[in-house]
């Protein structure tokens, strides 16, 4: 045995299965520590920066606010209800729209996985409605339904049906062959193999699908709200928005946007949370 | 030689439990009829496991699936006990080859208890049930482990549990173990034959491996090449050690059927 044997410089346990590596505190680097952390420190950055830019630059008040005046306009906002009620009337037609859409979508893809005819039926509606912005019958739906909500939901339901339908179409469609011959084996048939093989079969493709009719029906109600608040019921989050702006309350205009995104960000994480508890676990789709 | 499981019992052996009478079955290719098995006879006895065993394209899987309900004969009938098997159904539980046949939103006893419960077992029973056939597949370990986390032979090992456990009058096994590595592969058919001994199954295998016919089963169904007749039935019942001189015998005399055949494919008579 020799004497730097006895003192090494780095007094580490030979290595034993199961025990946890640990660097050194300063050589610890950006990329070790966990994701949560990581995220929060950077967000808390861009807020100081922020902060910091709109005080030192002197920029007009009217056009840009610093983080604090936005988190107070949302504190008030928050008080005073206009926020919080802004806020659940565009989910409470999102929601309407959506529950429409998904319902639109299960008769379409229980047609389009029956019948040919069916299927011909919804590639075809698909590939000619889906590529429109939704937005864009808006114009169409006022003339059909007037400036009232019953227009936004139609538009909505429009935006959501078709990413759905795409989806959950293509999930039953690449259903793995073999599962589906082992439930006929067990004796499923009709609606009991739907239920029980198919329609679990096709949930990473669901999952997805909900995913993204979500986003398009979010994004579409935002930009729908703009060019006209909720008549008779009060406005949304779009409303909020546009009637701060008229009259250049900028903290508010910033604390709808934040507003929107966080509960865009909320739901992600919803989406997120259910795959991993589903799919995820049970090795439908990869980790991405 | 090492006796690894107690001697076959035959409860009622002379008792045909599958019969294939004539059977000419085909498939449809852009509108023109192929048929795969000519003119196919032979009778699964109770108690038995019977190898039909043939050259690719012989027409053997199809055979299988005629006897599982998903085909139909275009002659002839393929019965069970007596009646057509024209529906699939949980009397004919099918193991197939491919690893992702569970159902990889359940663990590894839903997918024994579910199929169970389908066909109107109450939940204990049914539970009971599930870890019986999970103990005997030596499965225990992974009972609430979810497919994917599974090896593909654990994988195999959870689908004949899973089509013991709804007490078959045959189990048809369509190439289970011919994705799996060599060394699985004969562990997995030692524990098959054990399991197939202890629980008396009825077994219709389709192999294409002489040796696999062999070692696992007491007949073999050898099929010429399509459209496809019955070269031989051949007894190996009781052979399983390949050094036993009776067991080189009837991998020779099995060769050399296919062998002929190959060179004759229209030949019908040999030997």
């Amino acid at each position: 045995m020799t004497v730097t044997d006895t003192v090494r410089t780095d007094p580490v346990a030979p290595p034993v299965e199961g025990t946890r590596v640990r660097r050194p505190l300063r050589e610890l680097r950006w990329g070790d520590l966990p994701t949560g952390p990581r995220r929060t420190a950077l967000v808390v950055a861009m807020l100081a920066v922020w902060q910091v830019a709109v005080e030192v630059s002197g920029v007009n008040p009217l056009l840009v606010v610093g983080p604090v005046d936005v988190a107070s306009a949302m504190v008030d906002g928050v008080a005073d209800g206009s926020l919080v009620e802004a806020t659940l009337t565009t989910l409470k037609i999102l929601l309407t729209a959506m529950a429409i859409g998904i319902a639109v979508a299960a008769v379409l893809t229980t047609l389009a996985t029956w019948t040919k005819l069916g299927e011909d039926l919804l590639v075809l509606l698909t590939s000619m409605l889906n590529p429109l912005p939704a937005i864009a019958i808006l114009p169409l739906a006022i003339l059909w339904f007037g400036l009232s909500s019953t227009a936004l939901i139609v538009v909505i339901a429009n935006a959501v049906v078709w990413p759905i339908s795409i989806n959950v179409s293509q999930g039953f469609r690449t259903a793995n062959p073999t599962v589906v011959a082992v439930g006929r084996n067990i004796g499923l048939k009709g609606w009991r193999l739907v239920r029980d093989v198919l329609m679990p079969s096709a949930l990473p493709h669901t999952i997805s699908g909900l995913k993204t009719g979500w986003a398009f029906g979010w994004r579409t109600i935002i930009a729908a709200e703009l060019v006209f608040g909720v008549a008779g019921e009060g406005g949304g989050l779009g409303f909020y928005i546009n009637n701060a702006r008229y009259f250049l309350r900028t903290p508010e205009v910033f604390a709808g946007l934040v507003t929107i995104a966080l509960i865009g960000i909320l739901l992600d994480l919803a989406f997120t949370a259910l795959e991993r508890r589903t799919v995820l676990r049970w090795g439908m789709k990869a980790e991405s | 030689m090492t006796t690894l499981a107690p001697p076959r019992e035959k409860p009622g052996t002379d008792v045909s439990m599958l019969s294939v009478e004539h059977a000419q079955i085909g498939y449809v290719v852009d509108g023109v009829r192929h048929v795969a098995v000519g003119d196919v006879s032979f009778e699964v006895r109770r108690g038995e496991t019977t190898m039909l065993l043939g050259p690719s394209g012989c027409g053997k899987s199809t055979l299988l699936k005629t006897a599982a309900g998903f085909l139909h004969p275009w002659q002839g009938t393929v019965t069970v006990q007596g009646r057509p098997t024209s529906k699939p159904g949980p009397d004919r539980a099918v193991v197939f080859q491919e690893f992702d046949q569970l159902f990889p939103w359940r663990t590894v006893r839903d997918n024994l208890v579910y199929p169970q419960r389908v066909n109107g077992r109450d939940k204990a029973e049914a539970r009971r049930r599930a870890d019986e056939y999970l103990e005997l597949m030596h499965l225990v370990p992974a009972a609430d482990r979810y497919p994917h986390q599974l090896s593909g032979g654990m994988k195999q090992r959870v689908a004949i549990a899973r089509a013991l456990a709804l007490d078959p009058d045959v189990l048809l096994m369509d190439e289970p173990f011919g994705a799996l590595d060599a060394q699985t592969r004969s562990r997995l058919q030692r524990e098959l034959k054990d399991v197939a001994a202890r629980t008396g199954v009825t077994v219709l295998f389709v192999t294409h491996s002489i040796q696999e016919a062999v070692y696992v089963g007491d007949t073999v169904v050898v099929l010429s090449t399509p459209p496809s007749t019955v070269l031989d039935n051949v007894d190996v019942a009781g052979l399983d050690d390949p050094a036993d001189p009776a067991f080189t015998d009837a991998l020779t005399r099995l060769r050399a059927l296919l062998a002929h055949d190959d060179h004759e494919p229209a030949a019908g008579a040999f030997e």
